[in-house]
């Protein structure tokens, strides 16, 4: 197993947020977790990737097995998890091609490899970025400097290509774009999917998921996950609305 | 503030200066003490001619009556004048043919800082005037040089060989009266680095001194002396690191640029003197004077400075925007951590009729160090149609440390515009988060984001100082895992 979260229970300042969830990702798969705003979803990923000021009050996190909670943000990083952030943020003056090169080779050097020549690292980046339609012109610009919204989803999925992770975690990469970024995007994904990883998409919305099919879509509501499901769950949501979930919940 | 971010600054604060390490050269030292007896000593040491000793005795006259400054935003120790050496010099035992003659250790310690004299020579064509305490050991590719007519030795090689054009320039920029330090200097000064490209020449090269205070308690007084006659061009680089010392050394150096017509001068630094332990013990006293003129018409003087080191940095490269239509720029970052303070900025003073300036610094402050840009831009009744512009950013690491910016703008003309922007920024969490999920850890991240930051700056240095210059910020801001 690829990923297993048991009962897990995160605060931010002392107020929980997650209240025990349970999910289990295999290789190969693509899970899709849904839900209304603020019930959580980007607060898994968060917690997944290793960002601080969350409160692991409960419960373990296990990734190929190692216990994902001891391992600095980077640890996790290089073992190959890769978090599609909903808002990148801009590092000026740090160009796209620096920061990818960085980031690749100090990947490499974890798995104890030389760092890539120039020659391969500058291949890679030209064929990861024809797969997104990013131009020249953005990636040699400061990181997210300068970027429309479209531009730095597509940003995400051209660093989830060069990275390669094994499990890919996407928080809401469908916010803010229109219908064609929106297919790039899901084309990118889908492009990517091996046998060997995974993806979480975290969306909203069921439109994502026209493009990115998961096999298991999850509905967390109020820090749980209150109902599993194939893609047709997904199909269920949109037509029913959030407020079925409530009701569902509220009946039980 | 988060956990992570407090022990990561507390990790900054905590890194250890990587080029501590003393070079046992015997030195031949003057007693400490400064009197008009020093000065003769040092003078007579140095066989000068008669004016000099003059020119120093009257600058030491000056000093006496002049007091230490203390407008800027620094806290400075009393310094003790009497109980500094004014004067040291490596013991020669013969004169030196070849590299091969050259004392090991020098070298071993050239190796070290990564810059060996041959490396050098063979790589990247660049010059050498290594200055080891006070006196040249070492000048290469005099020979290329001279041949385009370039003169490029010590400063005592120039009073020799070109008293003329030393007694001529010495002072044009940075009057003997010019402030308390530049007067010490002029009094006590022991070598330096002196430069002359004749008319319509480029110099083939990038010029280069590695100056380096070395014996303990010997405070350094380099006077660097660079003119470029008309139409001529170059690019002077000067770089330092020093070894680790307990007792704070005082340095207080002169820099003097002249640019005749249509000339160019270049100045770059890479400042990393020992800027004290993490408790604020030791490190160096760095109180330099550099000015440029731009003399002539169409010319231009561009001073580009990173500032890593020194307990205390008190410097403001400036320019004297003489002739019309001439151009000064000023391009610098100044780092500090733990204790260190730095104090610095430029004056740009337009004088000419159409001339430009163009002020970029960069500060970064980390640990509980203080770092201040200071910065005047004067335009005169006689300045008209001239143009400055200014910007001022300052990047904080923590919340223990502290960034002031002291603009100072006077215009005495309507047709002239002066620009000043300034901004004060924090390294985010978020930056810091997203580089960590990339897989790239904190330090490195912070040297990342740092040097992106500086880049503008970094961007105006010579290629190979620029591949220093940003081993240095990461490394001034280092021990960051957390």
């Amino acid at each position: 197993m690829l990923l297993q979260v048991k009962n897990l229970h995160v605060s931010i300042n002392g107020k929980e947020i997650l209240k025990g969830v349970n999910l289990e990702v295999n290789k190969g798969e693509v899970h899709a977790i849904m839900g209304p705003n603020g019930t959580g979803k980007s607060t898994l990923a968060a917690v997944i990737a290793g960002k601080s000021g969350y409160e692991i009050t409960q419960g373990e996190i296990l990734y190929n097995g190692k216990n994902l909670l001891d391992m600095p943000p980077e640890v996790r990083a290089q073992e190959g998890i890769f978090l599609g952030f909903q808002y990148p943020v801009e590092i000026p003056g740090v160009s796209m091609t620096n920061f990818m090169r960085t980031a690749l080779n100090e990947i490499r050097k974890y798995h104890g490899q030389e760092p890539m020549s120039a020659k391969d690292f500058l291949a890679r980046m030209t064929e990861k970025k024809d797969l997104v339609e990013l131009t020249s012109k953005l990636t040699n610009r400061s990181v997210n400097e300068g970027f429309s919204g479209g531009e730095k989803k597509k940003n995400e999925i051209f660093q989830m290509a060069m990275l390669d992770p094994q499990l890919a975690i996407l928080d809401e990469t469908d916010s803010g774009l229109d219908i064609d970024a929106l297919r790039i995007v899901a084309h990118g994904v889908n492009k990517l999917k091996t046998t060997e990883n995974a993806t979480v998409v975290i969306t909203h919305y069921q439109r994502l998921l026209d493009y990115i099919v998961p096999d298991f879509v999850h509905v967390l509501f109020e820090g749980k996950v209150v109902l599993s499901g194939g893609k047709e769950l997904a199909l269920e949501l949109e037509e029913k609305g959030y407020d079925w979930i409530k009701k569902e919940t509220e009946n039980h | 503030m988060a956990q992570d971010d407090k022990q990561l600054i507390q990790e900054v604060t905590q890194s250890e200066y990587k080029y501590g390490f003393v070079t046992n050269i015997e030195t031949e030292t003057a007693i400490k003490g400064l009197t008009e007896d020093t000065i003769r000593f040092i003078s007579l040491k140095k066989a000068e001619p008669e004016w000099l000793l003059e020119y120093r005795l009257k600058a030491f006259a000056k000093w006496k009556e002049m007091k230490q400054p203390n407008w800027a935003q620094l806290k400075i120790p009393e310094i003790d004048f009497q109980e500094i050496i004014y004067y040291a010099a490596p013991k020669r035992k013969k004169e030196l043919e070849s590299l091969d003659q050259v004392d090991p250790e020098l070298l071993d310690t050239f190796n070290k800082l990564g810059i060996s004299l041959d490396e050098q020579k063979r790589l990247s064509g660049v010059a050498v005037d290594a200055v080891i305490d006070s006196v040249s050991v070492k000048t290469t590719f005099t020979e290329t040089l001279s041949k385009h007519g370039i003169i490029f030795c010590s400063f005592s090689e120039a009073v020799k060989n070109h008293p003329d054009l030393v007694k001529k320039y010495l002072g044009m920029a940075v009057p003997p009266s010019d402030n308390f330090f530049a007067a010490l200097n002029t009094a006590v000064f022991s070598d330096g680095s002196f430069c002359f490209i004749p008319k319509g020449v480029r110099s083939p090269m990038e010029l280069s001194t590695y100056f380096r205070i070395n014996a303990a308690n010997t405070g350094q007084f380099e006077r660097t002396l660079i003119i470029a006659d008309e139409g001529s061009y170059v690019s002077y680089m000067e770089g330092c690191t020093a070894p680790q010392r307990d007792e704070n050394q005082l340095h207080a150096a002169v820099v003097e640029i002249i640019a005749m017509k249509d000339a160019e001068v270049k100045y770059s630094t890479v400042q990393n003197w020992y800027p004290g332990d993490k408790n604020g013990r030791g490190g160096i006293f760095n109180f330099v004077t550099k000015r440029g003129i731009c003399k002539g018409d169409h010319s231009k003087i561009s001073w580009t400075q990173v500032e890593t080191g020194s307990a205390i940095t008190w410097k403001y490269p400036s320019c004297i925007l003489s002739g019309d239509n001439s151009i000064g720029e000023f391009y610098s970052v100044a780092v500090t951590n733990n204790h260190q303070q730095a104090d610095t900025g430029s004056k740009m003073i337009h004088l000419g009729k159409n001339t430009k300036s163009t002020i970029i610094s960069k500060g970064i402050s980390a640990g509980q160090s203080q770092n201040s840009y200071r910065g005047l831009v004067k335009m005169t009744k006689r300045a008209t149609n001239s143009r400055n512009f200014s910007q001022c950013d300052s990047l904080l690491l923590g919340d223990k440390c502290g960034a002031h910016t002291f603009p100072y703008i006077e215009g005495a003309n309507k047709s002239s515009i002066i620009e000043h922007e300034a901004t004060t920024s924090k390294i985010s969490e978020d930056q810091l988060f997203y580089c960590q999920q990339r897989g790239i850890n904190q330090e490195s991240a912070v040297g990342l984001i740092v040097n992106g930051y500086a880049k503008e700056v970094l961007n105006k240095l010579p290629m190979e100082f620029a591949v220093e210059a940003q081993k240095l910020l990461s490394i001034s801001l280092e021990g960051s895992v957390g």
